[in-house]
């Protein structure tokens, strides 16, 4: 038989499995959602506005700059979703409108794009975001409602201090007999979310429900959250002289399973081999520890993964992984050199 | 698998890591090897095999029969071409392999006799230096689709020292299933080629290794390792995990034998020998009947293919002919591929001779054939992870494209064996495998020009 057309080539492989990045960032949506749907039940519908505000500002962000810079349309990958909702997640229920959009510009625009668009950007986009806002418009960042508020009266009306303010009076005074007193929502509503939080980390069920989804997935290595997690647990174990309580009020407190699970497994600004990973996560643990302890600012969780983010490139250097069947006295003198 | 066709089987001796999943679908597995009747006429190119192509031996208008040398070398690296059917040297062409090369072919005009030629006999061996002759003259190269002379690799410098002989039936590339079939049908031509290289080469070991996916051949195969001639207990099955590329020399020898080869190095450097399951058993019959490599299996299957087969085809047939003998098409192909679908290579048109490692042709139609749209990089990692050789491919492919040659220097790229691990697992369908050997190609110039 002779075939009248050509037929198509192109080099091997000729076959290839069915995960796109699409599907990549979609998983990273879903897992996203229990948060996001507790975030609605403690801080009420003005959540969803919020959130749409921020993922319509970032995908508009990313079309117009992309054309603007006469660059093939990124909006298929989803990503700009994804930086959307993980801004909102970083804010407080009460944010206006206006104040997350620019936001959002910030981290699709200066953070992203700037510097290439998706897989260039050398920090985490919505966290630049969240820093950028946060030195912006401190009083609008730090404007806490307590969960549940919104039911009684207007989102606006009652303001709250959030655990981790508290915690902080706890270490410094070095009362930890009486953390109970002192901080106000008890372990089990934090971990279900009865607490001043900005949205996306209300809820530590829901965002631990998101990790163990996007880890069935395949999506994110387990290395980072927990080696994250767990430094942190493990110096607040020595800085809380062994109170089991103030562990597991700031395991369980701030930003940290949200950064620890969605932000600092951001594939961009994370190192991509195991060792490097280990590396990375205890380097956001030790830092988000000491600026949750001696810092200015009782959370530290956005500050430690963009300081650990820049170092990056550093991390990858010095854990390359060595051809196989390299010599192991070739590997050693090697490692030396450097 | 079931715990009775485990006992007495060897567990890998070492974690391969990285590699891929990747699909089996071994559609062919139970089709016995069907011979297909000699065509009317074939086209037999001069370069079948890794090393210096071959000369005609034979003008325009000369008779010619089965098995008769026709092409022949005195370059070491090569191996003597045979005349695959009886008949009548046609034309000295030109034949545009599948990856581009253009070299010499003898076209034959079939006189429908398959005449054996009247000179073949079983050849006289005596000793090792007689049997590599033996094994020179009968064409053979590794039939496992590199396409290595296999004289070349039996002959180890003295100052190398084999002690392991690895049979290769991993079979890890989809689709191809003629290394099964050749362990269920001439199993005792395997285990008399077997004992032929271990006695001669006076090796110590032999590991037969079957990917798991195969619990009959490993039970045939068992069968074999405990025939009464294997009293030394020197040769052993062992149930490889099926995972590509499990069956890539380098993963082979690391899961047989616990050893590494070192980059830059061959299995040789380590002592161990690998070869490939159909070159053994052809060494074995070539012994006893002195018929040279006129002949091979391959599988044909593939979504567009209308009655897979596995077929046995003489060398120089028309590809084309094979694909009606199995039916035709049942839709239009979109991609034919000579080899697996993980390292074999596409082709442009069927009007192609099957050479010697060809051992597998692939018919995709447009739909079965997954078509990712290429996005930018993002740093997710897959390519490392599913890398066996331990490299950073999207790093390597970033230095490629920015014709930074030196940084590639340190990559390690030349360790790259082309597998496509890396590209079939990349979510943004980047042709990392087409990377690599730019990078390759661009590290060679670099060195070339210091």
């Amino acid at each position: 038989m002779v075939l009248d057309k050509k037929l198509t080539v192109s080099a091997s492989p000729h076959v290839r499995s069915s995960v796109t990045t699409t599907g990549i960032m979609l998983d990273v949506i879903i897992a996203m959602i229990p948060a996001l749907i507790a975030a609605v039940v403690f801080f009420g519908p003005r959540v969803l506005g919020l959130t749409a505000v921020t993922v319509i500002t970032a995908v508009l962000s990313e079309y117009v700059s992309r054309k603007a810079m006469k660059r093939h349309g990124t909006l298929g990958d989803l990503s700009a979703v994804v930086t959307g909702m993980l801004l909102a997640f970083n804010l407080p229920a009460t944010m206006p409108f206006w104040m997350a959009a620019i936001g959002s510009v910030v981290a699709i625009v200066v953070v992203k794009q700037f510097f290439g668009g998706i897989g260039m950007n050398y920090v985490n986009p919505a966290l630049i975001g969240r820093i950028v806002l946060f030195v912006s418009f401190p009083t609008a960042m730090t404007n806490w409602v307590a969960a549940g508020a919104w039911h009684k009266g207007g989102v606006d009306t009652i303001t709250t201090a959030t655990p981790m303010a508290q915690l902080k009076e706890v270490f410094t005074g070095g009362n930890f007999d009486k953390i109970g007193e002192i901080v106000e929502p008890g372990l089990g509503e934090m971990l279900m979310g009865k607490h001043g939080a900005s949205l996306g980390e209300v809820c530590a069920i829901a965002l631990i429900i998101g990790g163990l989804y996007l880890l069935i997935r395949g999506v994110i290595s387990p290395i980072i959250p927990l080696t994250y997690v767990g430094s942190v647990a493990l110096i607040m174990l020595v800085a809380g002289r062994g109170n089991l309580q103030f562990v597991a009020y700031q395991v369980l407190g701030g930003g940290l399973l949200l950064g620890a699970i969605f932000m600092a497994t951001d594939y961009t600004t994370s190192p991509v081999n195991p060792k490097g990973k280990v590396i990375f996560a205890i380097g956001c643990g030790v830092l988000t520890s000491v600026i949750r302890l001696y810092g200015n600012i009782p959370e530290g969780v956005s500050f430690a993964i963009i300081i650990m983010n820049i170092l990056v490139p550093h991390i990858e250097n010095i854990t390359t992984p060595k051809p196989f069947g390299t010599p192991k006295e070739e590997k050693a003198a090697k490692e030396g050199d450097k | 698998m079931s715990k009775k066709v485990l006992s007495g089987i060897l567990r890998p001796a070492a974690r391969v890591k990285g590699g891929v999943p990747v699909a089996h679908k071994k559609n062919t597995a139970e089709l016995p090897v069907e011979r297909m009747p000699a065509p009317e006429s074939v086209v037999i190119p001069m370069l079948q095999h890794i090393g210096a192509h071959c000369v005609p031996r034979v003008k325009r208008g000369d008779k010619v029969a089965v098995g008769q040398l026709i092409a022949d070398s005195d370059k070491y690296v090569s191996a003597p071409i045979h005349a695959t059917i009886s008949g009548t040297v046609n034309k000295i062409g030109e034949t545009v392999l599948p990856h581009g090369v253009i070299v010499p072919s003898i076209l034959i005009e079939s006189d429908g006799e398959m005449r054996l030629f009247e000179g073949l006999e079983p050849p006289k061996v005596n000793n090792k230096e007689d049997f590599i002759q033996a094994v020179r003259q009968s064409g053979l190269v590794g039939l496992g689709g590199a396409g290595f002379p296999t004289h070349v690799k039996l002959n180890i410098p003295a100052d190398k020292e084999v002690d392991t002989l690895v049979i290769n039936v991993a079979e890890c590339e989809p689709f191809i299933t003629v290394d099964y079939r050749e362990s269920m049908e001439n199993s005792w031509d395997i285990l008399s080629g077997v004992y032929t290289i271990k006695e001669f080469l006076g090796l110590k070991n032999v590991i037969i290794a079957v990917e798991d996916n195969k619990p009959d051949a490993l039970a045939e195969l068992k069968k074999i390792a405990d025939a009464q001639s294997n009293l030394d207990g020197g040769v052993k099955v062992m149930a490889l995990k099926s995972r590509y590329p499990q069956g890539a020399e380098k993963m082979l020898v690391l899961a047989a034998t616990g050893r590494k080869v070192p980059p830059g190095k061959l299995p040789a450097d380590i002592g161990c020998l690998v070869m490939n399951v159909a070159t053994v058993a052809f060494i074995a019959r070539y012994l006893k009947s002195g018929k040279p490599l006129v002949s091979r299996s391959l599988t044909v299957d593939g979504s567009a293919v209308a009655n897979p087969k596995n077929v046995r085809v003489a060398l120089g047939t028309n590809i084309g002919d094979i694909f009606d003998f199995c039916g035709g098409f049942k839709v239009e192909p979109y991609k034919i591929i000579t080899g697996g679908p993980m390292m074999g290579l596409a082709i442009i048109g069927t009007d192609l001779p099957v050479i010697k490692q060809n051992n597998a042709l692939l018919a995709l139609d447009q739909k079965a054939y997954k078509f990712k749209k290429e996005r930018d990089c993002i740093r997710c990692g897959r390519c490392v992870t599913a890398c066996p050789m331990g490299l950073m491919p999207a790093l390597i492919a970033r230095y490629a494209e920015a014709d930074e040659a030196h940084k590639l220097e340190h990559t390690g790229v030349t360790v790259c064996m082309e597998c496509g691990s890396c590209a079939y697992d990349c979510p943004s369908a980047i042709p990392l495998v087409q990377h690599m050997r730019l990078a390759k190609s661009k590290l060679a110039a670099y060195k070339a020009k210091q």
